[in-house]
Formats: structure tokens, C-alpha cells, sequence
């Protein structure tokens, strides 16, 4: 036990006067700033392949976007999110001459995964709205477009935030594999101080408490916004 | 008004309607019977091209409506349509239901004459004077139509006697109270024509009252409406026409009262002798 006090004397020394703390800061903003950035790409991307999954395909054009839709989410929920990012920050992007940072990378990959993930549940999303009310928009002489944007997908939206808040916890999570590409998260800081004092165990564990506080916390968050939605079902 | 002629609808295989013709004229009332699956639905919803019929025409102020290269959302504000389920949007207000239709059309015909008359403007800075095309007069305002459409919601829902129920949700209105906002939203686009599909049956019957009085309102100050309906009684005291469906085709059609008294299709003799 005196060993494991001396271990974490050893942490605070280094996360406090040897600035470990900054490098902390700076992993937990770029998780942040991943998993935020990459929430927001995702529901545009998610919720425009969720409409264009669900038009009627009569037509020849929607019957081609989706297939590219498909194609799509297939690819990105068919490979690891360490694949992807492998590939579009040696493979992809090089290919088009950009040369891009690691954080710019990851929240890119971030959004275009959860964009596939997202488009899922807004589907369900979609298509849990009553046809009626579809119907009604198109009865009074609203389009299709503004009949869904105005009537189905905010009902929709509604209707997935609980998952959506899940979406974004798994975001929080998976960002812990950013240092693949060299963006400094939370795991890259925590190494790093653990290299300089040969000593893993505290500043793992710290790390661990760090993600376990996030996740407490946006849950609440969630919690807090679904009462408040169940509340205005209600309000008079 | 609307000319049905020789319309036809198949989901797949199954032919559901056989060729209808009928003739709508400004100030019918035309009440719709008949058994369940006969069709009567699809026809009501193939009038303003909710199902896409697979034959046959719809004329529409001579209009053929069921042509794929006509913008069918113009033709759908002038019929009005009410459902079974009333189909309120959940995530609007009471108020804001009969406003959204109406605000939004306006303000697309005022963006609309804003772009043709910025497209004249700027053809006109390469015309000789005498030659400049004139402007689209425009009278209103985004705002304006906002306050117009507002006003004429509330003496709307002043009508129904719900004014206070302007800013609610529609999930606190009880069956009825549901059911006459949706008339009265299909009501704020001013149509010519209003369709119901059976707009009581989903109505606890102390309720059923309230709607088909306001139905029977607007019969007497003259719109048109074709109504699908169960209620006979309803469809003898206000139709001036009365037409049974059965198996997709129309069987008999006539007043009320020789409908009703001297029916003489056998089918519709039964169908008489089951729900009278
Ligand atoms: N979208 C659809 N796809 C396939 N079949 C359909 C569809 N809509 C209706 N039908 C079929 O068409 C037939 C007629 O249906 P419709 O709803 O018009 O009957 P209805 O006369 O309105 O009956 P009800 O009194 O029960 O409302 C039924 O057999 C029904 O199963
Ligand atoms: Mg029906």
C-alpha cells in the first residue's frame, strides 16, 4: 500500500508541477471537440441518407442514391473505426494531395461514421412517425421535402434522442483511438506521463475515472432533456 | 367541377378500382357507402392523387390532375382533405396547424414574384426604354401574410369555439375537438373541394355530434364535399347525392330519397337492410 501511495505522490508531482495537467487538458478538449464536431457531421449526414432511404423509389434517381447510401453505411459500419482513420490519414487523403492534421482526420472520420450509425436510427426514427402525418402535409399542398423537414423529421428527431445521446456516448468512448493517427486524446496524455515516471498503474486509472466522469455526466445530461421533451408532450 | 372518368386503381395485381365515372359539380354533397374494402377509400384519396390511379383521368377545372408533369401541390391546396385519424401535426401547435399550410404557400408565391420580378429587373437594364417589361405587382409582406393567416386561424377556431385552445398541442384536444381543427385547417386554405374519409368513425359516439354539425355548416353555406361516410342519417338529412360502391365499381347513384327509399340494386339492398 505504501508503494501504491508513493505511485500516486509520483503522479500528482508530474500532472501538477511538471505540467501533466495541460497535456490532460488539451486530450480531454480533443475528445471533446471529436466526439461534439463528430455528432453534429453525423446527424447532417445521417439525417439526409435516412430521407433518402425512405423515399418512395419509383423513380430512377432515388433508386440510385440509395444504392449509393447503402453502399455507404455499409462500408462504414462494416470496418473498425481504426481502419478508417488508418486509411484516410495515410491512404485516402494523401491520395488527394491534402495533407491534414490528426485531429482534423479524426473528427472527418468521426462525423462520416456516426453519419452511418445515425442514419440507421433516424430511419427508424422516420418511419416511426405516423404515415398520417405525411399525409396530412401532403394533403394541404406542402411537398414531399417540406412536408418532411417541417412535419416528420422533427417528430422523428424527437422520437430518437434518447439514442442519439447513446450515439454520443459511444462517440466519447471510441475517440480513445485518435493517438492512432497522432491526435493527442486523453490516452495519448496519460502515456505520456506514465513514459516519464516508468509508472502506468495511477495514471491509467485516473484515465479510466476521467471517461467513467464523462460518461456520468452526459447521461445525466440526457436524462435531464428527456424529462424536460416528456414534459412538453404534456404541457397545455 | 371534377370529372372522374373511367378511373382505375391496382395495388399489384388486385384491381381495387374498376372504372369509375362520376361528375363533382360546385355545391354537391355527395355522401360515399358501401361494404368494408369495397374501395371507397382509394377513390376518396385517388381525387387529389394521394394513391396514383393506374388509369383512367381526373379533370380538375379541365386540369387532368392524374398527369405526372402537373404540379399536383397546386391542385391539393383548392381540396381539402380530412382523415379518418385526423392527422393533426403532433409537433405543432393547435393554432399552428391551421396557419402552416397557408403561410407557407403565400410566402412561396411571394418568393417566387420577388425572383421573376429580380430576373425582369435585370433583363430590363439591357432593353431600350420602351421595351422594359413591367413589374410583378407585389402587395404583401412576409409579415403581412403571417398577421392575415393568424387572424384568420383564431376567427376559425373562434367558429368551433376553441380560441382557447389556440396555443395547446393537439395531444390534449379530446376525438372531436381533433377532428374539427382538422376541418377547420383544411378550411384555411380556402379549397373548393373538401374530402373526408370517414371523419367520424374513429369518434366516441357523444362526439360524433359536434363534428357532423359542422360538417352540416358548411354544407349549407354551400361547399362542396365528397364524404365517405358510415353515418345514414347524416347522408339522407344533408347529401343531395348518395353513391354505393361495392367491389370497386359504383352500383347505384341517385338522390337520398330514391337512394335510400326505392334502392334498387340488389347489393345495395342488402347493405340497406344490414346498417339501417
Ligand atoms: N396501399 C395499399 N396496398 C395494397 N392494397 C391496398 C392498399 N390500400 C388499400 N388496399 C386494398 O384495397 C381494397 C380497398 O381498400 P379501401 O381502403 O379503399 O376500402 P374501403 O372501402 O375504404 O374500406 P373501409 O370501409 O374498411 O375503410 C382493400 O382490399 C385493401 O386491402
Ligand atoms: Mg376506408
Amino acid at each position: 500500500m505504501g508503494n501504491f501511495s508513493l505511485k500516486v505522490e509520483n503522479f500528482i508531482n508530474i500532472f501538477i508541477h511538471q505540467n501533466g495537467y495541460t497535456r490532460v487538458l488539451e486530450g480531454l478538449r480533443n475528445t471533446l471537440i471529436i466526439a461534439v464536431v463528430g455528432l453534429i457531421i453525423g446527424i447532417l449526414i445521417g439525417t439526409v441518407i435516412a430521407t433518402v432511404r425512405v423515399i418512395p423509389k419509383y423513380k430512377l434517381l432515388p433508386r440510385i442514391l440509395n444504392g449509393i447510401c447503402g453502399f455507404y453505411v455499409s462500408m462504414f459500419r462494416g470496418t473498425p473505426i481504426v481502419v478508417q482513420l488508418l486509411v484516410f490519414y495515410y491512404v485516402l487523403l494523401p491520395l488527394m494531395g491534402m495533407r491534414v492534421s490528426g485531429l482534423q482526420v479524426s473528427v472527418l472520420v468521426f462525423g462520416l461514421n456516426s453519419g452511418a450509425y445515425i442514419s440507421e436510427i433516424m430511419r427508424s426514427g422516420i418511419l416511426s412517425v405516423d404515415t398520417g402525418q405525411m399525409e396530412a402535409g401532403r394533403a394541404v399542398g406542402l411537398g414531399y421535402w417540406t412536408t418532411m423537414l417541417r412535419i416528420v423529421i422533427p417528430q422523428a428527431v424527437k422520437n430518437i434522442l434518447p439514442t442519439l445521446g447513446n450515439e454520443f456516448i459511444t462517440l466519447v468512448k471510441e475517440t480513445s483511438v485518435v493517438s492512432f493517427v497522432g491526435t493527442a486524446d486523453l490516452y495519448l496524455a496519460f502515456n505520456l506521463i506514465g513514459s516519464n515516471s516508468y509508472e502506468f498503474m495511477v495514471p491509467y486509472l485516473v484515465m479510466a475515472i476521467i471517461y467513467i466522469l464523462l460518461v456520468l455526466i452526459i447521461s445525466l445530461g440526457i436524462k435531464i432533456m428527456e424529462r424536460s421533451l416528456r414534459k412538453s408532450d404534456r404541457r397545455n | 367541377m371534377i370529372d372522374v372518368i373511367n378511373l382505375q386503381k391496382s395495388f399489384g395485381d388486385v384491381q381495387v378500382l374498376k372504372g369509375i365515372d362520376v361528375q363533382i359539380d360546385k355545391g354537391d354533397i355527395m355522401c360515399i357507402i358501401g361494404p368494408s374494402g369495397s374501395g371507397k377509400s382509394t377513390f376518396l384519396r385517388c381525387l387529389n392523387c394521394m394513391e396514383d390511379p393506374t388509369g383512367g383521368q381526373i379533370i380538375f377545372h379541365g386540369v387532368d390532375i392524374t398527369d405526372f408533369k402537373v404540379n399536383i401541390n397546386i391542385h391539393r391546396r383548392k381540396m381539402g382533405m380530412v382523415f379518418q385519424h385526423f392527422n393533426l401535426f403532433n409537433n405543432k401547435t393547435v393554432i399552428q396547424n391551421i396557419m402552416l399550410a397557408p403561410v407557407f404557400v403565400q410566402c412561396q408565391d411571394l418568393k417566387n414574384a420577388k425572383r421573376t420580378n429580380a430576373r425582369i429587373t435585370f433583363l430590363n437594364l439591357f432593353k431600350k426604354a420602351d421595351k422594359k417589361q413591367s413589374l410583378v405587382p407585389i402587395t404583401t409582406s412576409k409579415a403581412q401574410i403571417k398577421k392575415e393567416a393568424h387572424q384568420n386561424a383564431l376567427s376559425l377556431l373562434k367558429r368551433i369555439g376553441l380560441e382557447d385552445k389556440a396555443d395547446v398541442y393537439p395531444s390534449t384536444l379530446s376525438g372531436g375537438q381533433k377532428q374539427r381543427v382538422a376541418i377547420i385547417r383544411a378550411l384555411a386554405m380556402n379549397p373548393e373541394v373538401i374530402l373526408f374519409d370517414e371523419p367520424t368513425s374513429a369518434l366516441d359516439p357523444e362526439m360524433v355530434g359536434e363534428v357532423l354539425d359542422l360538417m352540416k355548416a358548411l354544407a349549407k353555406e354551400g361547399m362542396t364535399m365528397i364524404i365517405v361516410t358510415h353515418e345514414m342519417g347524416f347522408a339522407r338529412e344533408v347529401a343531395n347525392r348518395v353513391l354505393f360502391i361495392d367491389e370497386g365499381q359504383i352500383l347505384e347513384s341517385g338522390s337520398p330519397a330514391e337512394f335510400f327509399g326505392n334502392p334498387k340494386n340488389p347489393r345495395l339492398k342488402e347493405f340497406l337492410s344490414k346498417v339501417l
